[in-house]
């Protein structure tokens, strides 16, 4: 018998015992399985209880309010609720160290400072990464390689720039802004963290932040380093509430500047509080990215970039690839591919080391998901989920994707903000254009070609603020972030994002 | 499974591979944590998948006896670890190796076609495969004309893997692409299906002659052209990384590489090899040590 029919043979047993590899959920055990690899956590420590850190102090609040690990359901620890006066508290005591100390401070003493926050931070990398794994269940290996490393390079690149503003806008004087408050997102607590205050203070601002509602603990935990690096009190004020925390922030007539990530809906509440006031303002909003795939793409990388576009971070990424756009020649094959691909994401423990997919963040974001994904269903849409086993607790959601959608289906025009893609078609360049566009958002954008002429040619007519080729989700703290259109205004990283923190 | 198996059937599959993303994917699936009982398993695996290699002009018979008797028995006194699933040598030991490994179920694997460089008239290298088969090689590892290849002369290479595929017989064929001399990821994917619709039985890295040897990107390229030729045409082709693999943890990254590629169907001596020469020991000192808690010293295993 030659090898050809052997392994034919061979092939049509193992199909006929149902084990198929990786084609169906086998009802065999399997040839080979990764063992449960969980990172350690005894190692860390969390505290049952975080006061607000004001003026370089943990003071009380009136109120806490629990958070819950997403994939155990099980509380983890409590936060402090701020109220409009302990806000008041915050501005105050960033004014007092704004007026008192760090504007006197000379730069390269504030670049020591931030380089001392982020050495204190690489030392404890670890912990930050299992803790804003537990309290945002983003996978362990995601929270290690993007949202710690990340984070650290923006304190690092920024720390830089503190004493050599006058080369970055050379024949221009500036001043800092003065006391600027900010407001981050769950889904990258730290890294959003690290993203507002290392330009604040490189440019001698101080700092208000305030932390989402579900991930307190990572500024928490930041703030202890902040504490440790010595940095004069004041200068940071970290706080934890929701958004009538946020709006006292916004609202605060000592204020200087807002600097907002979040959704597109409280985006333009906040620009309609900050209308008519001096602060500057920079939003950082929703997306609904098209990632663009032509017929002479590499197809295997490209459906690495689509996964990467769409289920890093379970979708929870505001510049998400969640509009899939396939040149109808190849959409058979990519459809394909994206199935058999699917089929080998591994979906569960976010502590686990070999986990690609973790937890959905909280109840309210997994019962939005749900019923966006249910419009999808009842639009006529085609779902393809693959067939794996979900923990019993905790908030869990399929990696899925929609075929046979139209631009009219709510599930191509509204941000999901989760482990749902969308697949469209187009024929040409031109529709590819056109179907990118057409939307409120414009924050980020895939293409995927062989041809270098093609690529340029698309990033010079999509309306995004990122464009990637052949690549997708690439940060770096040198490179600018933000959006056209209801994406936002004023960007982050980058010299850009310096200048968003100065009075010139 | 709507293409022939004929050269002008290349341009059904797409060709184009983007270097900088196949690296990423590949690092991405070597970080996986393999641990405990998933990591003996492995182990005990990647013993069963190895072409126990020496391919050098010392070789000589005792080397080759030796070599053998370790492929059969790798752990000494002890049944727990499986024999190597071949033994692979140049034509002149293939008798020797052939009488060694009587019975044992091991089999032998010959490199054939003017092995490395492959710059040898046809005739000979059909010749040289006819006769390694004659000498009861079960496995023949041949060498593309890298040169005509690069050439453009795809359908010279066509001709060729057929060709010594007919000579082979019932031997199955492995083809070796020797990838560090194509060195575009695009060149390795088609070089990969041309060897697949030619009738390859095995597509295999590398000689072990010319560096960059097996590396886990190019076999990544490699397993997803096996993917993709298998959708087109229902044909099921092995894979065969050989050079540089020395490391349990390179060992178990190849595996990772091929369970999560081409599913588990293709976790078998029959459609996976790994050739190797220091591998195997590194492999049983590691399973020592899951067996023990402890690192034994190298001097407790058998050099051969």
């Amino acid at each position: 018998m030659t090898f050809r029919e052997k392994s034919a043979a061979l092939h049509s047993v193992r199909s006929a015992n149902g084990s198929t590899g990786s084609s169906s959920a086998a009802s065999k055990k399997p040839v080979w399985e990764y063992a449960p690899s969980p990172e350690a956590k005894d190692h860390i420590e969390i505290k049952p209880q975080y006061d607000l850190f004001i003026n370089g102090k943990w003071q009380k609040a009136k109120k806490y309010f629990a958070t819950v690990n997403p994939a155990t359901e099980e509380k983890i620890s409590e936060a402090a609720l701020a109220s409009k006066d302990d806000v008041n508290r915050a501005v105050l005591s960033a004014e007092r160290a704004y007026n008192k100390v760090w504007s006197k401070t000379p730069p390269k003493e504030r670049a020591k400072y931030i380089f001392r926050i982020a050495r204190i931070m690489q030392e404890k990398a670890r912990e930050f990464a299992v803790i804003e794994t537990m309290d945002g269940g983003k996978p362990i290996k995601e929270s290690k390689s993007v949202d710690v490393p990340l984070a650290l390079a923006h304190f690092f690149y920024y720390a830089g720039w503190a004493d050599k503003l006058k080369y970055a806008f050379p024949n221009s004087a500036f001043s800092p802004v003065g006391v600027v408050g900010q407001i981050i997102p769950w889904n990258f607590p730290l890294l959003m963290a690290a993203w507002k205050i290392a330009p604040a203070l490189a440019c001698g601002n101080t700092v208000v932040i305030k932390s989402a509602e579900t991930t307190p603990l990572t500024l928490y935990k930041l703030a202890e380093v902040i504490q440790e690096a010595g940095l004069p009190e004041g200068v940071v004020n970290i706080i934890s509430g929701a958004g009538e925390t946020g709006a006292a922030i916004v609202n605060h007539p000592k204020i200087q500047k807002i600097a907002f990530t979040g959704s597109t809906e409280v985006g333009k509440l906040i620009m309609r509080s900050v209308a008519g006031t001096d602060k500057k303002l920079t939003l950082e909003l929703g997306g609904k990215a098209a990632n663009i795939i032509f017929e002479d793409a590499p197809i295997d990388q490209a459906v690495e970039g689509i996964v990467n576009g769409i289920y890093f971070n379970q979708g929870h990424v505001c510049c998400a690839g969640s509009r899939l756009f396939v040149q109808e020649s190849v959409k058979n094959l990519v459809v394909k591919k994206l199935k058999h691909r699917l089929r080998s994401l591994r979906v569960g423990d976010p502590l686990d080391k070999n986990t690609d997919v973790g937890a959905i963040n909280s109840k309210m974001q997994l019962n939005k998901i749900t019923e966006l994904v249910n419009s999808g269903i009842e639009e006529g849409c085609s779902i393809y989920q693959p067939e794996c086993e979900l923990p019993k607790r905790g908030y869990f959601f399929k990696p899925t994707f929609f075929t046979n959608v139209a631009q009219s289906n709510r599930i191509a025009q509204e941000e999901i903000f989760g482990p749902v893609l969308s697949v469209l078609t187009f024929r040409t360049p031109r529709e590819a254009i056109e179907k990118a566009n057409n939307t409120q958002y414009g924050l980020s954008a895939g293409i995927w070609t062989d041809k270098g002429s093609k690529i340029f040619k698309m990033v010079g007519a999509i309306k995004a603020g990122v464009v990637w080729s052949n690549t997708y989700n690439k940060f770096n703290p040198a490179s600018p972030f933000g959006g056209y259109k209801e994406s936002g205004f004023g960007r982050e990283g980058g010299l850009q994002g310096l200048k968003e923190y100065l009075k010139f | 499974m709507n293409i022939t198996t004929e050269i002008n059937s290349l341009e059904s599959f797409h060709l184009a591979v983007d270097e900088t993303g196949a690296k990423e994917r590949a690092a991405s699936i070597a970080g996986r944590s393999i641990k405990k009982e998933s990591k003996v398993a492995a182990i005990k695996m990647a013993v069963q998948m190895i072409d126990l290699t020496t391919l050098e002009g010392k070789d000589s018979e005792g080397k080759v006896h030796a070599l053998c008797q370790k492929a059969m028995r790798p752990l000494e006194g002890s049944n727990e670890i499986p024999h190597v699933a071949a033994v692979c040598v140049y034509p002149n030991l293939v008798k020797t190796a052939k009488h060694a490994l009587q019975g044992s179920g091991v089999h032998v694997a010959s490199v054939a076609t003017a092995f490395p460089s492959g710059q040898s008239p046809m005739k000979l290298k059909l010749d040289e495969v006819k006769r390694v088969v004659q000498l009861g090689a079960d496995e023949v590892d041949m060498v593309i004309s890298r040169g005509e290849f690069l050439e453009g002369n795809y359908k010279y290479l066509y001709d060729e893997v057929k060709a010594i595929k007919e000579a082979c017989g019932e031997a199955h064929l492995k083809v070796i692409l020797e990838t560090g001399e194509l060195e575009t990821f695009d060149n390795v994917r088609k070089a990969s299906i041309i060897s697949m619709l030619a009738g390859a039985d095995f597509i295999k890295t590398s000689t072990g002659k010319v560096q960059p040897a097996a590396t886990l990107p190019v076999t990544l390229v490699m397993l997803e052209a096996i993917r993709d030729f298998y959708n087109e045409t229902g044909i099921i082709v092995g894979m065969k990384p050989a050079g540089g693999i020395k490391t349990t943890k390179d060992a178990i990254a190849y595996l990772c590489l091929v369970k999560e590629t081409l599913g588990e169907k293709w976790l078998t001596p029959d459609l996976f090899r790994m050739g190797a020469s220091s591998l195997l020991n590194d492999l049983l000192m590691q399973y020592k040590k899951e067996q023990t808690g402890v690192y034994q010293s190298a001097d407790y295993f058998s050099n051969d």
